[in-house]
């Protein structure tokens, strides 16, 4: 981070919060003091009246199990679904008359027509031109430019060795495709979000509105959007850019908001004396001073977008998706191996490329950044190169057609024997695993949730929510509940709900381990972090492909596939928590001759309890996500309840009361687990914020 | 120091540059020579082909179909040819946005029909006819199954080896592999209304239950699971119909009551209106186009068990029949 110099201690505040906000969890922790030895024993005793509660849940259960637990098998559906449907229906077909499906339908046709219009200029032919009106060679060369202009030329090698790589690997179209609709999805969350950013930044009420619909909009569940978006945005381009703007919107207003809430007050002030209008401080003082926590954001919203805009090749969205989701229909590991790395090549130099020109433009706000003499004309020269290429991409044929090469094959071929090779080594294995966790866990805790009569889950759960987050989680919980079982798919949201719980145990096994590790370990730490952040940029589905192929089709599979999805943000929560225990309280411990063992158990895990839990919520909501994907591979329940509503018209009723039933337990678990962490007040104020900011992804610390 | 780097930095991104233009150079030829050659084959082949959006359906079959049709569309008629990878239904919300032109290999939707074509809905879509195909699809088990318990092949006998059938995820009841649930099934209709003791596992694609097919007829494993021909998998392990109740006309009238068997299904073309009402020289062949099943299974073996691209696998077989091609031109 840029040092900061003396004067603007307040406003470096500002940039200190901001980092955090990226990368969650608090560089210097737990405020010193805490946690007071209260909080401990609280913590403890909260599992006596869980487990009572448990103990009475399975009591009744074992007289009452099997009834009423409104089970809706196969493709029956209530009254309720068939209105849902008979609205779908309705809707269109009256698409050429409703106001608002023309409305929707007229911008899907603008942001088709950009698209096309763009394609027909870097990715497609331009008939009767054979090829595009800008060839590779024009391309690769902008692109390196800009990375140059608006970062350095480590970037800028950056981004013209993944350009390349892109075109080498064979997979040149879909990957500008991919960046055609994910700069689409980001212009657009910049036209949208930055108004909604200066709103939340200006205005208390504005901020607290905009806040719930954030947290609704994040807790759900990707593959949820795609329901709706499919109705009122059709399929394709539309839908796609739709789907990925509401996902990719929020980490801009959020952290933009914060941005300009945190310029400070002194300054406002100071300058407001002199007599600015509104405008004037919003444009001269707030905005410039926010600016590097505002590219904060669209760094993160970049992210998103292209996380967003590989799982919408589900409903036909262009780009590297396409491959990886040919290749689960295929069953082909290889062929979804290569999209998925480049697509983490990309993750990276977007990453890489964002946040180098945020810091290169507060270099050169604060005066920095070389002769600025030197800097012109190097550009004026390497712009000039640039457009010659462009020049010579538009005349020659093999500059603009990028050439075939066989490595990427090569690549899949070696990645689909290892894979296999791998598979008949553990098949085996996995098979027990999976039949032991399945019989042993999985099963058990399916009959206990999804064969009670509903009131009794529903009590259950209820006075488990008020345990662990208390009086807060009680409100909640109940809505949620009530709304789920309105929608009449209970039995389903009990089925989803054990995999979540099951998956998140799990994730939190692993976070633990690792996380710990890590944290005593510096050097595990930098090894295992970059495996982390490309963990979190691989779209589900290239992960799906082998884990299917090792579990076969089965809840199992969906569990897993959530697990590898969600540990590694929890991992790096725990070991970011962990890292963060003051020494001297290790020293302290030490000195008094206790074990390692008893140092993580009695010291570091008890003063990291707002990681934990901040792991917990997270795992909860990634598992939950990647489970509803789950259902595209035999893992039932309410996934398999949406992607029925979205492959069938007779369906679509049962997916959306799905899809809304998903949301419901979203926000519950969140709930929950949020207001469990507010009742330990063992870490600062600023771990909750983290709550905010999805895909943590960051350099080593 | 700083300045050193930079510069090697810039150097070497020179080189590779230059390297991988230099690679690429030699094959080319120029643009604009290119492009009259287009424009006089289109002025020869009587008008212009234009964009052909086809929609390509979740199983290889759909895909030797649309990428055959699609490949003598882009290389004789110079269309643009744009495959969409789409479920059914989707498909057909897509012909009134003109999002999608052509679905080649149509199973038989009397739902969609209602929806979308002229007499009842809102005249988006229309039949092109059949393309040539027969659709069987029914209940089947591996072969090694048939042998050993020949009588399983009767739905009344089900019941009787149901247990043998019950794996983690059937809640001790058989499990049934339903593929993906966008294709045309009734399974769990029909479980529920012929009293059968099993549930309905969907392997969410054609290649899993190929995968899983394939492991029980090694392993002598216990699977039963929806299936159909045509099916280039059949060729390597010949699966074995279990005969259900004769379908009779209007028996899947009500698709929560079905408890009968599929009928055999000839598969059609349906095309959007627009598209077809349109001058686009693409129009005739998909009307003209007409192959078999035994064409058919070639292709997508060449897909799914040679491992080409569908590109690769259509362009080898309409150099393989030209004489079959050349009759959906005229």
């Amino acid at each position: 981070m840029s040092e900061t110099s003396a004067g603007s201690g307040i406003a470096a505040r500002g940039l200190v919060e901001s980092e955090r906000l990226t990368n969650p969890a608090p560089k210097k922790p737990v405020e010193p003091g805490a946690p007071p030895p209260g909080v401990e024993d609280a913590g403890i005793s909260r599992w006596i009246p869980a487990l009572g509660i448990l103990l009475v849940w399975i009591a009744v259960w074992s007289f009452t199990k099997g009834n009423n637990t409104l089970a809706l098998p196969g493709r029956e559906h209530t009254d309720l679904h068939q209105s849902l449907t008979d609205f779908n229906n309705r809707l269109l077909a009256g698409r050429e008359t409703n106001p608002v499906m023309q409305f929707t339908n007229g911008i899907s046709d603008i942001l088709r027509t950009v698209f096309d219009w763009l394609q027909r200029l870097f990715v497609r032919p331009n008939l009767p031109r054979p090829v595009p009106e800008i060839g590779w060679l024009g391309i690769v060369a902008v692109a390196t430019w800009v990375g140059y202009a608006i970062a350095s030329w480590r970037i800028a090698l950056l981004v013209l060795v993944s350009f390349l790589s892109f075109g080498v690997f064979g997979y040149w179209e879909d990957s500008l495709d991919l960046l055609i609709v994910t700069g689409m999805a980001v212009g657009i969350s910049l036209l949208v979000g930055l108004p909604l950013a200066v709103l939340a930044g200006t205005s208390v009420r504005a901020n607290k509105a905009i806040t719930v619909v954030l947290d609704f909009m994040q807790t759900m569940p990707t593959f949820v959007y795609l329901v709706p978006v499919v109705l009122f945005f059709g399929i394709g381009v539309g839908g796609a850019v739709v789907s990925t703007l509401i996902y990719a919107v929020p980490p801009l207003v959020r952290i933009g908001g914060f941005g300009i809430r945190e310029v400070s007050t002194t300054t406002i002030e100071a300058t407001d004396s002199a007599g600015q209008t509104y405008w004037q401080r919003l444009f001269k003082v707030q905005l410039p001073m926010a600016r590097k926590t505002i590219i904060v954001g669209l760094n993160q919203t970049t992210l998103a977008a292209l996380s967003m805009a590989t799982i919408a090749a589900y409903i036909n969205g262009p780009g590297l998706g396409k491959p990886v989701i040919n290749a689960l229909v295929a069953n082909d590991f290889g062929k979804s191996f290569v999209p998925g790395v480049l697509i983490v090549v990309m993750a990276v130099m977007l990453d890489r490329t964002t946040t180098a020109a945020s810091e290169r433009s507060e270099k050169v706000a604060r005066g920095g950044g070389g002769n600025l003499r030197v800097r012109r004309i190097a550009l004026a020269a390497t712009g000039v190169i640039a457009l010659v290429a462009v020049f010579l991409s538009r005349r020659d044929l093999s500059l603009a057609e990028f050439p075939t090469y066989t490595i990427g094959s090569k690549v899949a071929d070696a990645a689909d024997s290892t894979m296999s090779g791998f598979i008949d080594l553990v098949g085996g294995l996995a098979e027990s695993v999976k039949n032991g966790i399945s019989y042993g866990f999985l099963n058990p805790m399916q009959s206990l949730l999804a064969e009670s009569p509903w009131w009794l889950a529903g009590l259950g759960i209820v006075a488990l929510a008020v345990v662990f987050g208390g009086v807060r989680a009680l409100l909640t919980t109940v809505v949620c509940l009530a709304g789920i079982w309105f929608l009449d798919l209970w039995h389903d949201a009990m089925l989803t709900l054990t995999m979540v719980l099951v998956g998140t145990v799990l994730v939190m096994v692993l976070a633990l381990v690792f996380g710990v590790w890590m944290a005593r370990n510096r050097w595990v730490d930098i090894g295992i972090r970059p495996l982390l952040d490309a963990g979190q940029t691989i779209p589900p589905f290239v992960y799906l492909i082998p884990v299917l192929a090792l579990f076969g089709f089965s809840r199992f599979t969906a569990i897993v596939a959530g697990v590898v999805y969600a540990a590694p943000a929890a991992i790096k929560l725990v070991a970011d928590g962990v890292k963060a225990v003051s020494p001297t309280t290790i020293e302290a411990g030490r000195s008094t001759g206790q074990t390692t063992w008893q140092e993580i158990t009695k010291v570091q895990l008890p003063m990291a309890k707002g990681s934990l839990v901040l792991a917990t919520n997270q795992g909860l909501l990634y598992v939950l996500s990647m489970v509803v994907i789950g259902g595209l591979v035999g893992a039932q329940a309410l996934g398999y309840d949406v992607a029925l509503g979205i492959s069938r018209s007779e369906e679509w009723g049962k997916g959306a009361a799905g899809g809304l039933t998903i949301v419901l337990l979203g926000v519950m678990l969140d709930r929950i687990t949020r207001a469990a962490a507010e009742v330990r007040r063992d870490d600062g104020p600023t771990t909750r914020r983290a709550f905010n900011v999805r895909l943590p992804i960051g350099p080593p610390r | 120091m700083r300045i050193a780097r930079s510069r090697g930095a810039r150097l070497g991104a020179l080189a590779v540059v230059a390297s991988v233009a230099l690679s690429a150079c030699g094959g080319g030829g120029s643009i604009d020579e290119q492009t009259q050659a287009n424009e006089e084959q289109a002025a020869e082949s009587g008008g212009e082909c234009g964009d052909l959006n086809m929609a390509v359906n979740p199983w290889v079959g759909f895909q030797a179909s649309a990428y055959v049709v699609g490949t003598v569309a882009e290389q004789q008629l110079g269309c643009t040819v744009n495959y969409k990878d789409l479920k059914e239904d989707v498909s057909w919300q897509g012909f009134g946005t003109g999002e999608v032109d052509v679905v080649i290999e149509d199973w038989g939707h009397p739902d969609l029909e209602k929806k979308f074509f002229a007499d009842q809905g809102d005249g988006s879509a229309e039949d092109f006819g059949p393309q040539g195909n027969v659709g069987i699809i029914g209940w089947f088990v591996p072969p090694w199954l048939a042998e050993e318990h020949p009588d399983i092949l009767e739905w009344s006998n089900l019941n009787k080896y149901a247990k043998e059938f019950a794996t983690s995820e059937s809640g001790g009841q058989g499990q049934f592999i339903g593929a993906d649930p966008s294709y045309v099934q009734f399974d769990e209709a029909i479980v529920s209304n012929l009293d059968l003791d099993f549930k309905v596992v969907f392997s969410g694609s054609e290649a899993a239950s190929i995968e899983a097919f394939r492991k029980a007829e090694e392993n002598k494993e216990w699977v039963i699971g929806y299936w159909y021909e045509p099916q280039y998998f059949n060729a390597e392990v010949a699966m074995q119909r279990v005969a259900l109740p004769a379908y009779e006309d209007g028996c899947q009238d009500d698709p929560q009551t079905v408890a009968c068997d599929y009928p055999e299904t000839e598969l059609k073309k349906i095309v959007g209106s627009d598209w077809a009402a349109s001058d686009s020289t693409a129009v005739s062949l998909v009307q003209n186009f007409e192959w078999t099943n035994e064409d058919q299974n070639v292709v997508a073996g060449y897909i799914a068990s040679d491992g080409m691209s569908p590109e690769e696998a259509a362009a080898k077989w309409i150099e393989e029949n030209q004489d079959k091609v050349d009759a959906w031109l005229e």
